[in-house]
């Protein structure tokens, strides 16, 4: 086993060895940026992720309206706001679960009106569910292996057969899913089946499961929803350690301000579907607007389900 | 195309039109138990089949139409409260296709017991009312038609006005918009789901005699089911106005296809043509007739 | 139908394999010892093909998630399809024909998964039906795949393999354990590896796995075309091996139904409930004969017979459902359980 890891070692070795991570910085990013230089005034040099003038309804209900965003390099984004501001929406039309009405998203160096959801994987994208989206018939290790499916080659004849290549795939993933489940400290979890998993972790499997996929960006909706203190903190270590060793962008969604103010580079508030401020945490917090759209509104729900 | 025969064509279309009707007296039974507790209830064609066999098996032993139809009604409501309580509550909860296996296995069960009870001899039904041609214009229609689709008419008239004025009828419609608000609210789901039960049991009363005055009463009627789906399949399972308007979609689509394509094919093509008919509606409109596009929540 | 992998990785692989090994034993060595034709014929045979038949819709409804009630349909293309084969290409070899009528019934399984593409639970059950009717029509309709038999009952060529006969019905279940047996083991391959796993994916989050990078249409097609490949060559030995003709009329609804109600009773999601449920659909019906005509004598008559198994199938469904979702595997697992806490009970005392 460990002499196919080795073999493929060009593939797979520590979780997030400088190697690959210089891998994908020096690789991948320039490259794929220096395919479509972008010249648009909305987005910014140093942006990996941006969208312009992005609008969503469903029937009459405006769920974003003229949203403009870009997403720096390395950065983590929070976005706020009340219960049905549009904020998982705006991850559902960067992943293109959801197809906006107007408007573009630029993934990657590319311009998307929809996002081809079947390709996101290879472009470098990874996200999490505001409700959870296990498998639940798989055990948490192979939800994370899952993880890796974009990367598969090998044919289901090749796979029944145990071809070489079938068989170095999988020990790779594995090898990976696993340090993967360490670094999160769900290793001892790994062999229970995913759907009996308490919720706090079967969060963080989910993350697992985007991570696993080495993204270059990382869209997190809600991830600490229904945490106790201590796990939400936990929770947000994860997340700063993995954009501080892969480099990863991160878009993150989340009701608890305290989290929010103390992992996040920039914070953007939704309202009715708005962007009503976009900024450093500090900034945001002593913006008018923002106090008025959360004037009255309780202090977030700490159950975080976003009814 | 100079002797294209219009008159026969309208014969035909209106033929199958009413045809549909019966399609659409099926489906509706479904339609119902659908929009209250989300289950393609298959066991419908079943009821159908226990109804109409009650019904004769009464008559046969001599007692009166009308109290052989106020027995049968009190028997198919007990039925269909019998089912929610024995088999639906428990599975409360459980998803969909569950509880589909669930009244699959229950049109075994009431299959079974139809039989079992009242024999495996067919008999036949005679309402009175004879299937004799009707002149409208040169266009020849079936009395017993007519007389079909009126019944049907009265019958989705009763439905709606039991929906629309009546507590029980209301507390539905509240639970097929969400069920729960209904419950938050303080509706006793149980208590609807056993009506809509009831209500469906009826149903198959009515199409029952209906079908059985057309096929006579025998093992088969409990396939008609399988006439009704790509009925459904096309008016959206939870819409009774899609359930009559596919119901006649189907219905004159299978008969002008089998009176002129049918020869192509050698015949025998209504096992499977409203099938296809429904899917090749789908894959251009996937939402169905009247159902609007709805994007999956995430 | 918490629909659950009930095949996970235990910790006792050596163990697993043991009791694998024990029972190929029994089935290859002592039954062909101990068995009556009346076991071959009755019991065995069918039981062999209708667990195939599980097996194969297990991976499409238990493993990828896409409820079918056609299965009977690619049952019969797989007969017809092996019976055309053998009698229309000259020297052939009847492995060869079943190989290919498999591959048959996987063209015709795509064909049909089509619609999965865009239609999902009750309206891909119902589209599935489609291919019920279509076939059983088609088969019946054009005399050509039943060589213009007039009656369009075939007889089924005789089953040799290199120039070894298989015959008797003892030659037969040698046959039909042979093929199940390397077909079983390939499926069990193939829910282990990541191509079985991509197949809960998709059952279990269709949008989550696309999001991952899941091929999903491609997943879902190919769970359609392996599973009526797998279920195509159960038909053949439906046809060849235990009814020794070919005829439309088995593979009805009732049959796909049979083969649904296999996997459910079995235990969805799992290789071994296929075999557990074939011998339970298998096996009751002649004990409720035997019981009935017991118990109640003369009234017992076969009218009655098919009417009580109706009655207790369909109860025993509904039993299932509600008491045992996850099917006699997990019954079996239970007891497994509780035998091994008591044995190590018993010894620690
Ligand atoms: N698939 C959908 N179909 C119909 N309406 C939708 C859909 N998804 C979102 N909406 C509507 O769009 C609006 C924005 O929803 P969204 O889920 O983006 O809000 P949110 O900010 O994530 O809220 P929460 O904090 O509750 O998660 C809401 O009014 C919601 O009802
Ligand atoms: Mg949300």
């Amino acid at each position: 086993m460990h002499a196919m890891t080795f073999a493929f070692g060009g593939l797979g070795s520590a979780p997030f060895p400088p190697d690959v991570q210089e891998h994908l910085v020096g690789l991948d990013r320039s490259s794929r940026a220096d395919e479509t230089p972008s010249s648009d005034a909305a987005t910014n040099e140093n942006s990996v992720l941006d969208l312009v003038g992005v609008r969503l309804s469903f029937g009459g209900v405006v769920a974003l309206s003229d949203i403009d965003l870009s997403v720096g390099r390395g950065e983590i984004l929070a976005i706020i706001g009340p219960n049905g501001a549009g904020k998982s929406s705006i991850i559902n039309v960067i992943s293109g679960v959801y197809r906006p009405d107007r408007g573009r998203v630029r993934l990657s160096g590319r311009d998307h009106t929809q996002v081809p959801t079947q390709a996101l994987a290879r472009h470098g994208v990874a996200r999490t569910f505001q409700n959870l989206a296990l498998f639940r018939g798989l055990s948490v290790l192979d939800n994370v292996v899952a993880g890796r499916a974009y990367r598969t080659r090998s044919s289901f004849i090749g796979q029944i057969a145990g071809s070489g290549q079938a068989r170095a795939e999988q020990v790779d993933a594995r090898d990976r899913a696993a340090r993967v489940l360490g670094f999160l400290h769900l290793s001892h979890v790994g062999d229970r089946l995913a759907g009996t998993l308490p919720y706090g972790l079967q969060k963080r499997v989910e993350l697992a499961r985007a991570l696993v996929a080495e993204p270059k960006i990382l869209l997190l909706d809600e991830p600490m929803a229904g945490m106790t203190a201590t796990e939400k903190n936990e929770m947000a270590d994860f997340v700063r350690a993995a954009r501080d060793t892969l480099g990863t962008t991160v878009v993150l969604i989340e009701h608890d301000i305290g989290v929010v103010m103390g992992l996040s580079d920039r914070v953007v508030v939704l309202d009715y579907g708005r962007k009503i401020a976009d900024g450093t945490p500090d900034e945001v917090q002593a913006n008018q607007r923002v106090i008025d759209a959360y004037l009255g509104v309780a202090p977030e729900n700490d159950d975080g389900e976003g009814i | 195309m100079a002797d294209f025969d219009w008159l026969f064509f309208i014969e035909v279309l209106v033929g199958g039109l009413l045809s549909g009707v019966m399609y659409s007296l099926v489906a509706i039974g479904f339609v119902l138990i659908y929009k209250t507790s989300g289950v393609l209830n298959f066991a419908q064609g079943a009821m159908l089949l226990f109804a109409a066999l009650t019904f004769v098996s009464l008559t046969e032993r001599g007692i009166s139409f009308p109290l052989a139809f106020i027995i049968t009604f009190g028997v198919m409501v007990f039925l269909g409260v019998a089912i929610e309580r024995t088999v639906l509550r428990p599975l409360t909860n459980k998803p969909p296709i569950t509880l589909f296996m669930a009244t699959l296995g229950l049109s075994y069960v009431i299959e079974g017991a139809a039989q079992l009870l009242w024999g495996t001899q067919i008999h036949g039904l005679d309402l009175g009312i004879e299937d004799l041609p009707f002149d409208v214009g040169g266009v020849y229609i079936s009395q017993f038609d007519i007389f079909a689709a009126v019944v049907a008419a009265g019958m989705v008239a009763l439905l709606s006005l039991f929906f629309r004025y009546t507590r029980i009828g209301l507390g539905f419609r509240a639970v097929a918009d969400d069920q729960f608000a209904a419950i938050a609210v303080g509706l006793r789901l149980p208590w609807i789901w056993a009506t809509v039960w009831a209500a469906a049991g009826v149903v198959a009363l009515v199409a029952g005699l209906l079908w059985s005055a057309r096929v006579g009463v025998q093992f088969s009627l409990s396939l008609i089911v399988l006439k009704a789906l790509p009925v459904l399949v096309l008016g959206g399972f939870d819409s009774i106005l899609g359930a009559i308007v596919g119901g006649l979609l189907i219905g004159a689509s299978e008969k002008l296809a089998e009176v002129y394509i049918g020869e192509y094919f050698g015949g025998g093509i209504e096992g499977w043509f409203a099938y296809v008919i429904a899917l090749a509606f789908l894959l251009v409109r996937p939402s169905g007739l009247f159902g609007q596009k709805l994007v999956e929540r995430v | 139908m918490s629909a659950i992998a009930s095949d996970l990785p235990h910790s006792h692989f050596p163990a697993r394999w043991a009791v694998t090994l024990a029972l190929l034993a029994i089935a290859y060595v002592g039954v062909p010892l101990l068995g009556s034709s009346y076991l071959f014929e009755a019991i065995l045979l069918p039981f062999l093909a209708l667990s195939l038949a599980g097996v194969g819709l297990n991976i499409l409804t238990g493993y990828a998630g896409q409820v079918s009630l056609g299965s009977a349909a690619f049952m019969a293309v797989g007969a017809f399809a092996a019976y055309n084969f053998n009698l229309r290409v000259d020297g052939l070899p009847l492995i060869a024909s079943i190989v290919l009528a498999g591959f048959a019934a996987a063209a015709i399984g795509l064909v049909f998964g089509l619609p999965s593409l865009r239609l999902k639970g009750f309206y891909l059950a119902v589209s599935t039906l489609a291919a019920q009717f279509f076939v059983q029509w088609a088969l019946t309709k054009f005399s050509w795949f039943s060589n213009d038999s007039a009656s369009g009952v075939i007889d089924a060529p005789a089953l040799s393999v290199a120039g070894f006969v298989f015959e008797g019905p003892v030659g037969r279940y040698y046959f039909a354990l042979n093929v199940v047996a390397a077909l079983t083991f390939l499926s069990y391959r193939l829910v282990n590896s990541q191509t079985g796993r991509n197949f809960i994916a998709v059952r279990d989050n269709e949008t989550a796995a696309r999001i991952i990078g899941v091929q999903v249409l491609k997943t879902k097609l190919l769970a359609f075309a392996v599973s009526s490949f797998i279920m195509g060559i159960a038909g053949v030995l439906w046809a060849f091996a235990y009814l020794r003709t070919v005829e439309p009329a088995g593979f009805n609804l009732d049959r796909s139904f049979q083969i649904l109600f296999i996997v459910i009773i079995g235990g969805l999601a799992s290789i071994r409930g296929a075999f557990f449920g074939a011998a339970l659909i298998v096996v009751f019906p002649l004990l409720l004969s035997r019981l009935g005509s017991f118990l109640l004598g003369d009234v017992f008559d076969s009218g009655v017979l098919d009417m009580t198994q109706r009655i207790v199938l369909g109860v025993l469904i509904i039993l299932f459902l509600i008491l045992e979702p996850d099917g006699l595997v997990a019954l079996w697992h239970r007891v497994r359980k509780r035998i091994g806490t008591a044995l190590r009970r018993s010894r620690s005392q």
